[in-house]
């Protein structure tokens, strides 16, 4: 019965959906009254429709109910409840629907709250948000039912891949989709302006929100997703240009172009073109990112469904969303007058750099993830991995970090170098003296010096912009710039750091053992067997003593899931301000002696520390605009009341 | 009869990334590093850069499988033997093709992958100078 009852919600709220569509198009052609007054009536209830729906899947993968063939594949009985419920949208149908109501209720959002744009900009608005969701829910409902049942029941179920049973996993997905579908709202918005001829600062205002919560949930997503490779993979590797990992960087550049292409047309009036054609290419990239790692089309741990029908489904919706799109806007682009005029040192001058170099790397990663597929087609394989994508994005990464340093100091429309030189020199010389420092001590690759000279200079020019300005007077979204654009430098320190002073230490070891790996001693007591709930495993008893500190335990485990059958190498981490040491238990050599993998990976975890400063950086902007709007609107609200008051 | 066991061993180590069983041990250098640093720094470099073609887009240096660990093991001992890497990675070319380097060689099949992010950039340029020379 709960299962039914969801798939029921789901056909109710696709059935809304098609109302919505008609709705705003007769709103948007100056139609009947009646139904355009049920545009965002209808929005509102699929959000509550759809999440119905979402709360019976998990109702059914909480109690293991496995008469539905999605819990019987994807579950068991034998799996911490967490993991249960995690399990609902760690698959593919599930996560699916938990696109779609992701999407529903940001569409119930928009209907229920936002009324500064005109109303004919809005419905169209709506109008490109339901005709969105329901490609969606056709797909949801045509080929990926997640309310199948099962008959025979079976006695027991599958059980999840174990490398996905881990806390990052499980909040990964849904970052990425609040991301991707954040940007289908965008894209709606792009959608109705360019339809309603109407692309203004205020519409760049409305979306600039959107963009900024999809690229703050991008951000973490990504930055989950890697440090889930880094110690589930075993290898201490946190980034493989996995053209599944290039599918969630794809939209993330894409809405880094956006968001600084929109601040200026918000700000400005300007680069109104460009902002059209970044929300068009923004969702574009997540529909491709969905293709990718929905269709099968590329095999990786991420592409659960291994199914061409479902890959066509997507490619078809891809063609009509992507043509339609770029269709529309290449018709009604030469309608959008130009915008504001400036300079090239300008802040918009920055900016524009900002864009073209995010939008260069963006066509590299695209061309690098998808050039092997098409030679594939044609019957020739080739690899394109880091020793491609590194040096290549870098070159373009590199210079725009340069532009970083200044950029933010610079005003608006027209400004002269001489007004911000010290603050750049000043960040351009920490960055030489790194450079140098750095180069003379040790003989390290050209990119890791690079980066981490950009790193030091873009650490201090990120908070030249609070200089000589009252500091509790500054307004949120400040901060939130001050504060990503630290993240940028931390992380790239971070990525520098372990690329160039990682030190590795492969042994054979008995207990009593001790192995040197950079500053550390690392003895190994013992190796113990330990059983978790649908594992068992041989854990080894490590004590690690950084340069003859007090020594730390560490107990890197090789565990084996029965459900399914699987055998994974958890690894152990000892995390220091300066670094990782990062230790893996591997097999039994014939001699008895056990494989032991150590690393001292130094700075790495300011990899993520960095994303996290950038969504934070992200989140501070999001504040600041938010409570901008309310303040701004409470205001008008009050002009309005004394106005009626005066009149009466 | 000697010479006989002797060309048996080197065929079974030539040969032993395609015949390797998950039953056998690992090979000695699989999970084992070379001496001399910089040796091993250069098996490193090469090994990162080379794809475990029973995995999902990871290198021979990020992975459990047998196979990498078998081609771990070439590597390693091909490198402490003097060879050059760039030698390494045509013998394995030559014996996997090109699907097995992540690195793409500029030819026929790749030369886009050169010439479009060049093109990008001279379109990056120009769009630019297009912008702000109208603008000056």
């Amino acid at each position: 019965m709960i299962a039914e009852f969801g798939l029921a919600a789901l056909w109710l709220a696709a059935a809304l959906a098609l109302l919505q569509l008609f709705g705003a198009f007769a709103g948007v052609r100056g139609g009947s009254a009646d139904l355009v007054a049920v545009v965002r009536p209808a929005a509102v209830v699929q959000a509550a429709l759809t999440g119905l729906a979402f709360l019976m899947l998990i109702w059914v993968f909480a109690r293991t109910d496995l008469s539905v063939l999605l819990v019987a594949s994807n579950s068991h009985s034998e799996k911490p409840l967490i993991f249960k419920i995690s399990g609902a949208w760690s698959n593919h149908e599930g996560s699916m629907l938990m696109w779609v109501v992701i999407m529903a209720v940001s569409g119930g959002l928009i209907a229920l709250i936002e009324r500064r744009l005109p109303e004919k900009t809005m419905l169209a608005t709506l109008g490109a948000q339901a005709f969105v969701s329901l490609g969606f829910y056709a797909f949801l409902l045509f080929s990926s039912n997640p309310f199948e049942r099962l008959s025979p029941v079976p006695v027991e179920g599958a059980g999840l891949n174990p490398l996905l049973q881990d806390t990052a996993a499980a909040v990964h997905p849904p970052g990425l989709y609040l991301g991707y579908v954040g940007l289908s709202v965008a894209f709606s918005f792009v959608v109705g302006a360019l339809l309603t001829r109407n692309v203004t600062p205020d519409f760049a205002r409305v979306m600039r929100p959107w963009v900024l919560g999809a690229w703050i949930f991008l951000t973490l997503g990504i930055t989950a997703g890697s440090y889930w490779a880094y110690y589930e993979l075993g290898w201490g590797g946190w980034w493989f240009w996995d053209p599944v990992e290039n599918a969630s960087l794809m939209p993330w550049l894409a809405a880094t172009a956006l968001l600084h292409s929109a601040s200026v047309l918000a700000a400005r009036d300007a680069l109104r073109t460009w902002t059209v054609m970044l929300g068009v290419v923004a969702f574009s990239m997540s529909m491709i990112g969905t293709f990718l790692v929905r269709s099968g089309i590329l095999t990786s741990v991420h592409a659960f469904a291994v199914d061409p029908e479902r890959g066509n489904f997507i490619l078809a919706l891809l063609a009509i969303y992507i043509g339609g799109a770029l269709a529309l806007f290449a018709a009604r682009a030469s309608t959008i007058a130009e915008g504001e005029r400036f300079a090239l040192m300008s802040r918009e001058g920055a900016l524009v750099v900002n864009n073209v170099a995010l939008s260069a790397i963006l066509g590299i990663v695209l061309l690098g993830t998808l050039y092997p597929l098409l030679t594939e087609a044609f019957g020739v394989r080739v690899s394109v991995g880091p020793p491609y994508f590194n040096p290549v994005s870098a070159s373009f990464f590199l210079p725009m970090l340069l532009v970083l340093i200044a950029g933010p100091l610079l005003r608006w429309r027209r400004d002269s170098f001489a007004r911000v030189q010290r603050s750049v020199v000043l960040a351009v010389s920490v960055g030489l003296v790194v450079l140098f420092g750095v180069g003379v001590l040790a003989g390290l690759g050209i990119l890791p010096l690079l980066g981490m000279a950009l790193a030091a200079a873009v650490a201090v020019a990120a908070f030249a912009p609070l200089r000589g300005r009252s500091l509790r007077r500054l307004p949120l979204p400040v901060w939130g710039m001050v504060i990503a654009h630290f993240g940028i430098a931390v992380s790239l320190f971070g990525v520098a750091c372990d690329s160039a002073l990682t030190v590795e230490k492969l042994a054979a070891a008995k207990a009593g053992d001790t192995i040197a790996v950079g500053p550390w001693q690392v003895t190994l007591d013992s190796i113990e067997p330990v059983a978790g709930p649908n594992w068992t495993a041989i854990e080894g008893r490590m004590t690690a003593r950084y340069d003859g500190g007090e020594g730390r335990e560490l107990a890197p485990q090789a565990r084996s899931f029965w459900a399914p059958p699987q055998e994974t190498t958890e690894s152990a981490l000892l995390t220091r301000w300066n670094g990782q040491l990062y230790a893996v238990l591997g097999k039994e050599a014939a001699d008895g002696r056990w494989q032991v993998r150590l690393w001292w990976k130094p700075f790495v975890t300011w990899i993520w520390f960095g994303g996290i400063l950038i969504a934070l950086g992200g989140l501070l902007s999001l504040l600041g605009r938010v409570t901008g709007d309310l303040r701004l609107r409470e205001r008008r609200r009050l002009i309005a009341q004394r106005h009626g008051e005066a009149v009466s | 009869m000697r010479t006989g066991f002797l060309f048996v061993l080197i065929a079974a180590m030539f040969a032993a990334p395609v015949a390797a069983q998950d039953r056998m041990p690992p090979a000695p250098y699989a999970y084992r590093q070379l001496d001399d640093p910089a040796l091993e720094a250069k098996a490193q470099a090469l090994m990162e850069t080379i794809r475990c073609l029973k995995c999902q887009s990871q290198s021979i240096a990020d992975s459990d499988a047998q196979m990498a660990g078998d081609m771990r093991h070439e590597i390693r001992t091909r490198i402490a033997a003097g060879e050059s890497p760039g030698h390494i990675r045509k013998w394995l070319i030559d014996r996997y093709g090109n699907y097995v380097s992540y690195k793409p060689e500029v030819n026929s099949v790749t030369w886009p992958l050169f010439v479009i992010p060049l093109v990008l950039l001279v379109v990056g340029l120009l769009l630019m100078r297009h912008r702000f020379r109208k603008s000056a």
